[in-house]
């Protein structure tokens, strides 16, 4: 309960940055923020206290094995999750590096002003 | 217990990393900052029982420190600090928030308490996941066999999102579409 709570403020935080800072590259990083804390969130809505990695090995028993195991469902999504969020982060950047040959700024009220 | 313990002191340590992230002056001392916490989560994915994530974690937070600071090694980077009142000032947005969380905590107890999941499907995937597939990673198997088409569009969308990041980076073809750009405007 409060690890989910203070998961969530993990992504205030990142939501804060996103809306009021002014810098590009810091609204990225807001962005960056806010997906750690969702993959983290859906990591532990399966975790069982006591659990072990759902890896099978020769000297386990498999009815122990399935009381013990912690759910792999949102690991298999959240390890999609990861791969995909880097893949947006590598296109936010490139629109930046573009933004800053443009116009000389990483300030959003900058380039506002600069395109009239 | 004592797992509970540290993923709360771990946590705690990313929300400070997390500030000191989006407060630093210095783009590049920002940059490192995120690193760490990218780094903390992937500990704090071993603690979970997810091994798996937490290399792949590893690997995608190298790469994105990589393209993060060739954003900001050549530029400029100190960040903009001017004290204007907008709209959204800091002040609205810290209101706004504090109501969202108050909120998010009537809401965590609807969700089954921590440390006892559901696991209706999961369930399913234990019991016959060495039958059907054959692999004794479980995780292995609920990607590869039983969601593949999961697996197949996340490369559909990665290839799409590194296609478009070159596209926009590229330099050649660029002059040509100047100069036709030129043109338009002298006629």
């Amino acid at each position: 309960m409060t690890l989910y709570f203070l998961d969530f403020v993990l992504l205030s935080i990142g939501l804060y940055a996103l809306v009021v800072k002014r810098h590009i590259v810091k609204k990225i990083l807001g962005v960056a923020i806010m997906e750690y804390s969702v993959n983290l969130f859906l990591v532990l809505l399966g975790f069982k206290k006591s659990g072990i990695p759902p890896i099978l090995t020769k000297d386990m028993d498999f009815e122990t094995f399935i009381r013990t195991a912690v759910d792999p469902l949102p690991q298999a999504l959240v390890l999609t999750s990861i791969v995909i969020g880097l893949g947006t982060l590598a296109l936010m950047v490139a629109m930046a590096i573009r933004l800053y040959e443009r116009y000389g700024t990483f300030d959003m009220d900058e380039i506002n002003r600069l395109r009239g | 217990m004592e797992t509970i313990i540290i993923l709360h002191i771990l946590l705690v340590f990313m929300i400070i990393g997390s500030i000191i992230t989006i407060e630093i002056k210095n783009m590049l001392s920002a940059v490192i900052a995120i690193g760490s916490v990218g780094f903390i989560l992937s500990i704090m994915f071993l603690f979970l029982g997810a091994p798996d994530i937490a290399i792949t974690q590893v690997i995608v937070e190298i790469l994105s420190l990589i393209i993060l600071i060739r954003s900001t090694i050549n530029v400029d980077n100190v960040s903009i600090e001017k004290k204007e009142e907008h709209v959204l000032s800091n002040r609205t947005t810290l209101i706004f928030v504090g109501v969202i969380l108050v909120f998010a905590w009537f809401a965590f107890r609807s969700l089954p308490p921590f440390g006892e999941p559901l696991m209706r499907i999961s369930n399913y995937y234990l019991n016959n996941g060495l039958r059907d597939v054959g692999a004794t990673n479980f995780v292995t198997s609920v990607i590869l066999d039983y969601r593949a088409y999961d697996t197949f569009g996340e490369a559909m969308v990665l290839f799409v999102s590194i296609s478009g990041a070159f596209a926009i980076l590229r330099r050649w073809k660029r002059e040509q579409h100047k100069d036709f750009l030129r043109i338009d405007r002298e006629h």
